[in-house]
């Protein structure tokens, strides 16, 4: 798998850590210990298209998140997220 | 010895020769000649015994494709099993052995398989090893593993040399015959990178040495002209190289054999070189393999491919037999025939299984002069060790039969285009009725992957030669360059025409070898789809059909046309089964290529490591780290050191490297708000020039690492984690603050290698820092518990803090790296008159073993703060992450593991894993938890260890044991408090 990061450009899957379940719901802090239990351990595991957060680990550090065909590995689109997501930077 | 070399120019240099050994015994070869060649021009057709019945076996196929001669190449730990005797160039002094034979290969005693045949019957796995009978295994285990098997691997070290490389290119294409040639000159032409790859070691693959003309020019010059031109075009050819698995982001994985024995001149080259080979497109160009004729006795030596046969003529000047057969269900024998006999051979006979054959085939045999059997069949080879005679029949009359005089019967059931590249990349092959085949769909391949020659479904050679010219073509105006005009090549002889009939089950013997490399008859075919396992994949796992190394190259086809007929199914809806890498095997060697020994992985070193080394210090790695275990002076056992070093500490005063610590810088106007949130217990009230240990904890609420965090300004903190634990900790801070809190102001930098830290342990510490930096105050008033100050130098900041990880009053110094052994030695200079010694990790274990502090052993990520009696640490009054999940009742219910402590009752040591149990030796019972970690403590004259025990079994502890049970020690312990030693911390408060 080669993944397109938006810092670094084409890059080999091995400098990258998946992460998790782009679209688990992230409980707010005080959220109940039930919905922490769907977050943390309910998981659609889909067969196809399947939204999911990946770090450039060896790379730029940053985190992205992925729509990536579970079955083709097919990588249809990367996106920055988290504290730069907004592109402006520091 | 008779010699069935024929006189006739080749690709073998007869002015070379070249000796090697077969079991032990010199035969000559000569420079060009395989294995496989050379040993049929000595009439060695026996190469070995087959998997399961342990039949005589020869060489059926002209390369990759053989089944049955696998051989071992040198001995001991060079030796390398399971190779194809068709594929390895001999050289000088090679040693070659056969396998799967037991005294010998002429006098195999457990040949007596063949007779037990009926026994070893398709399922005989499952049917006697699984179910009630299960115990059966461990009974047969050893007899079957001897019996059925294939070359042996040493368990030696392999010291050969192997390499790993990259390769980028424009388009990879993966065949080097004329298909594939024809590709590269296109796209080379197009001034595209190209790199082509073939698994043999001559261009042109199948057609190399074949006598045809292309376009008015001989083929054999044709092939070398065009790598000729892809030279001077820059393309990259890589010959005796498999690419041999094809993954996701075009990636090919490709395995280069350079030599096949290491070289005696003393110079170390690598053997094999794996290469990752990244193309913007690929172009499979792999061909066919020829299949088999089922009949009895199909798999006796002499007994070969048609085309094969026609090979070691053409190729290696060998002549397969002195009186040739040619078994055929297809026109392509006929060439092979033509070919054979012009070359001087006897071609006794043709057998043709179709009920009539085209003129053109007719006039072929009248003009070879063999008797031309049409609607005949073979019913069986004659023979011992070699075939001698064939019997043969009409189809439709089968009383009409013959006897026919051979040494080499030359089959020909069609032709079976590689796919499995294709298939790797889950494409489902397609049944072609002309071809009688599964080839590949261009339109179920993704746009980069393009396919060209028998793959696609052409075999004739000017359609292959243009194909590949034209899948060239295509990628060079996929990747937007000007490709060249196409070409119309046109050959003499060619194909002629006339595709393969399929036998009919009926007709065939039982025991008619389908799969030749793992002895699966058309019996077990039978029984398999009478038991219920019709389906392809399940055939395959029932039978073991097409799972032997060669992947069923040659056996796939017959067994899925038997398959439809045995069942009623068309062949258009039969899915083939699934090709998986690795094409061909790869050894572990070359995948690890020079990753092995001190350089499997980095090595990372602390900055008072060369200090550690002139000491003559024990290391041992910790992750990629190497830290000194303990200093040995002469004659001390490690035990005695660690025992000295850790005394030391107590007494007067130690010095560990604690460099490899993780450290963190957290900085940001919310760093405070930050470690509030990340730790469990509170951070928000830290003043500036304090530390305080915080534990962290994962998503699921269970410990993810502890350490200390320092405020050393406003909005700076170093945090500390543990040795193993740093990498960890990292991604988990970032994963937070990217994911949950990205509006938090705060940054994080890994500083692990910029600080050098050294532990100053001992109720001498003080004075010692006294005495290096002095002028700089440190009373308990000026530097209390937990304080943390810099100190500027010349040179640096240096920062100490306040902090005991063994008990003792002691301090944490951290300086820049450059400057680690200069304050390292400064210290035990200055700390000379106190008695300071170095200590290293083992002493460091025992120190905090006795104060019952938790490490490594005890953070395995299944252990909550409960567990390790940390809950103190958990605040109440504020949110931390992994809060909502600890929360869950079952953490605390009776089955939940505590930490104590445990003495060994008869002073016996104890060992880390044991685990922890009831009963005696005799009658252990069942674990109620395990030893974490364990050491000889010098305070208090014990054996002892820390472990995790369940809080049931704590409260009826009736006398308990350490049970180890893989080294056979049971050991009585006493469950004591983790706080060996000094629980209310007066030690430290000096
Ligand atoms: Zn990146």
């Amino acid at each position: 798998m080669i993944i397109d990061c938006p810092c670094c450009g084409r890059r080999p899957v091995s400098e990258f850590s998946y992460i998790g379940d782009a679209e688990a719901a992230k409980p707010d802090m005080h959220a109940p210990a039930a919905e922490w239990v769907k977050a943390v351990y309910t998981r659609t595991n889909p067969r196809g298209m399947h939204l999911e957060h990946w770090q450039h680990l060896h790379g730029c550090r940053q985190f992205l998140k992925i729509q990536r065909d579970t079955l083709t590995h097919e990588i249809f689109s990367v996106e920055l997220v988290g504290v730069y997501a907004s592109g402006e930077g520091e | 010895m008779t010699s069935f070399r024929i006189d006739k120019p080749s690709g073998v240099d007869f002015e070379k020769p070249v000796n090697f050994t077969f079991d032990g015994r010199t035969y000559r070869g000569f420079a060009g000649d395989t294995v496989a060649s050379a040993l049929l021009a000595n009439g060695v057709h026996l190469f070995g015994r087959s998997f399961k019945y342990h039949q005589p076996r020869g060489v059926m196929g002209a390369h990759v494709e053989e089944a049955n001669a696998l051989i071992t190449i040198g001995r001991g730990a060079h030796a390398e099993p399971n190779l194809q005797a068709t594929t390895i160039p001999v050289t000088e002094g090679m040693e070659v052995y056969s396998q799967n034979r037991w005294p010998s290969l002429k006098l195999d005693l457990l040949s007596i398989n063949q007779l037990a045949a009926p026994l070893l019957s398709a399922g005989f796995y499952y049917k006697t090893f699984m179910g009630p009978t299960k115990r059966s295994w461990m009974l047969y285990e050893p007899f079957i593993r001897r019996a059925a098997g294939l070359g042996a691997v040493s368990t030696s070290p392999d010291d050969q040399a192997y390499e790993k490389d990259h390769r980028f290119c424009d388009v990879l294409i993966i065949g080097g015959g004329v298909t594939g040639i024809a590709a590269g000159l296109a796209a080379a032409r197009s001034g595209l990178r190209v790199i082509l790859v073939d698994d043999r070691n001559v261009w042109g693959g199948q057609m190399a040495g074949v006598d045809d003309d292309l376009s008015g020019q001989p083929l054999d010059q044709w092939i070398s002209h065009s790598i000729r031109e892809l030279r001077e075009l820059g393309a990259e050819l890589l010959s005796r190289t498999t690419a041999f698995g094809v993954y996701d982001g075009h990636v090919h994985g490709a395995v280069q054999r350079l030599a096949d024995v290491s070289s005696h001149d003393g110079v170390r080259r690598p053997l094999q070189r794996f290469l990752k080979i990244v193309a913007k497109h690929s172009i499979l160009a792999t061909g066919a393999f020829e299949n088999p004729m089922l009949f009895r006795n199909n798999s006796l030596p002499g007994v070969m491919l048609a085309d094969t046969a026609r090979h070691f003529m053409d190729r290696f000047s060998v002549a397969c037999g002195k009186q040739i057969v040619i078994y055929t269900n297809n026109d392509s024998a006929y060439g092979a025939a033509r070919r054979l006999a012009e070359a001087g051979l006897n071609v006794a006979a043709l057998i043709d299984t179709r009920p009539s054959v085209s003129a053109a085939c007719q006039s072929l045999a009248t003009h070879i002069g063999a008797s031309h059997l049409v609607g005949w069949q073979v019913e069986k080879a004659h023979g011992r060790h070699r075939v001698k005679a064939v019997s043969v029949c009409k189809i439709d009359d089968q009383r009409q039969k013959q006897r026919i005089s051979s040494d080499c019967l030359a089959m020909s059931g069609g032709w079976n285009p590689v796919v499995h590249l294709a298939s790797h990349m889950g494409m489902a092959p397609v049944y072609s009725e002309p071809m009688g085949a599964f080839i590949v769909d261009p339109d179920n391949l993704p746009s980069h992957c393009h396919v060209a020659g028998p793959v696609a479904g052409t075999l004739d050679l000017p359609s292959c030669v243009n194909g590949g010219f034209a899948a060239g073509m295509e990628v060079a105006r996929q990747l937007g360059s000007t490709p060249p005009d196409p070409i119309e090549a046109t050959a003499m002889h060619g194909f002629i025409g006339d595709w393969p009939m399929k036998a009919d089950v009926e007709t065939l013997s039982e025991k008619a070898m389908l799969d030749f490399q793992n002895d699966v008859t058309l019996g077990d075919i039978k029984l398999a789809v009478v038991e219920g396992y019709s389906a392809t994949e399940h055939l395959k796992r029932y039978t073991t059909l097409g799972m032997g190394t060669d992947q069923g190259r040659t056996s796939n086809i017959n067994a899925i046309s038997l398959l439809t007929q045995l069942t009623g199914q068309q062949i258009e809806n039969i899915r083939p089964t699934r090709f998986r890498p690795p094409f061909t095997p790869i050894t572990l060697g070359a995948l690890v290529g020079h990753h092995v020994g001190d350089h499997a992985q980095p090595t990372r070193l602390t900055p008072m490591h060369d200090w550690h080394a002139a000491q003559g210090a024990m290391m041992v790695p910790v992750g990629l780290w190497w830290r000194p275990r303990a200093y040995l002076k002469p004659g001390e056992t490690l035990r005695e050191a660690y025992i000295r070093e850790a005394g030391n500490v107590r007494e007067n005063v130690g010095i560990c490297d604690v460099s490899t610590l993780g450290k963190i810088a957290v900085q940001g106007p919310d760093a405070g708000v930050f470690l509030d949130r990340v730790y469990t217990n509170n951070f928000a009230t830290l003043p500036v020039g304090k530390a305080r240990y915080g534990l962290m904890l994962r998503d699921d609420g269970m410990v993810l690492d502890d350490g200390t965090s320092w405020r050393l300004g406003e909005n700076d903190y170093l945090m500390t984690t543990t040795t193993g634990g740093a990498g960890a900790v990292m991604q988990h801070l970032e994963r937070l603050h990217n994911l949950y809190w990205p509006d938090l102001r705060v940054s994080f930098v890994s500083v692990t290698g910029q600080w050098a830290g050294m532990s100053v342990a001992g109720p001498k510490s003080r004075q010692v820092l006294g005495k290096a930096f002095s002028g700089t105050d440190f009373s308990d008033a000026a530097l209390p518990i937990m304080g943390v100050m810099s100190i500027k130098t010349a040179s640096g900041t240096i920062l100490v803090a306040r902090l005991s990880f063994s008990g003792e009053l002691a301090y944490e110094v951290f300086c820049p790296a450059c400057m680690g052994t200069e304050i390292w030695c400064d210290l035990l200079s200055h700390g000379a008159d106190f008695g300071i010694q170095p200590y290293g990790t083992e002493a460091l274990g025992a120190l905090r073993i006795e104060k019952g502090h938790v490490a490594g052993g005890e953070l395995d990520g299944r252990v909550s703060p409960y567990n390790l009696r940390l809950d103190g640490m958990l605040s109440k009054k504020k949110w931390f992450f992994g809060k909502p999940l600890l929360e869950r009742d079952g953490l605390y219910d009776d089955d939940q593991y505590r930490l104590v402590g445990l003495i060994s009752e008869d002073r016996q040591p104890l060992q880390a894993g044991a685990h922890v149990v009831f009963g005696d030796k005799a009658s252990p019972g069942p674990s109620q938890g395990w030893v974490s970690s364990v050491t000889y403590s010098p305070s208090l004259d014990e054996e002892i260890g820390l472990a995790l025990v369940k809080k049931r079994a704590l409260e009826k502890d009736t006398g308990m044991y350490a049970a180890n049970p893989v080294a056979g020690i049971h050991r009585k312990v006493r469950i004591v408090s983790h706080h060996f030693l000094d629980p209310e911390g007066h030690r430290m408060r000096l």
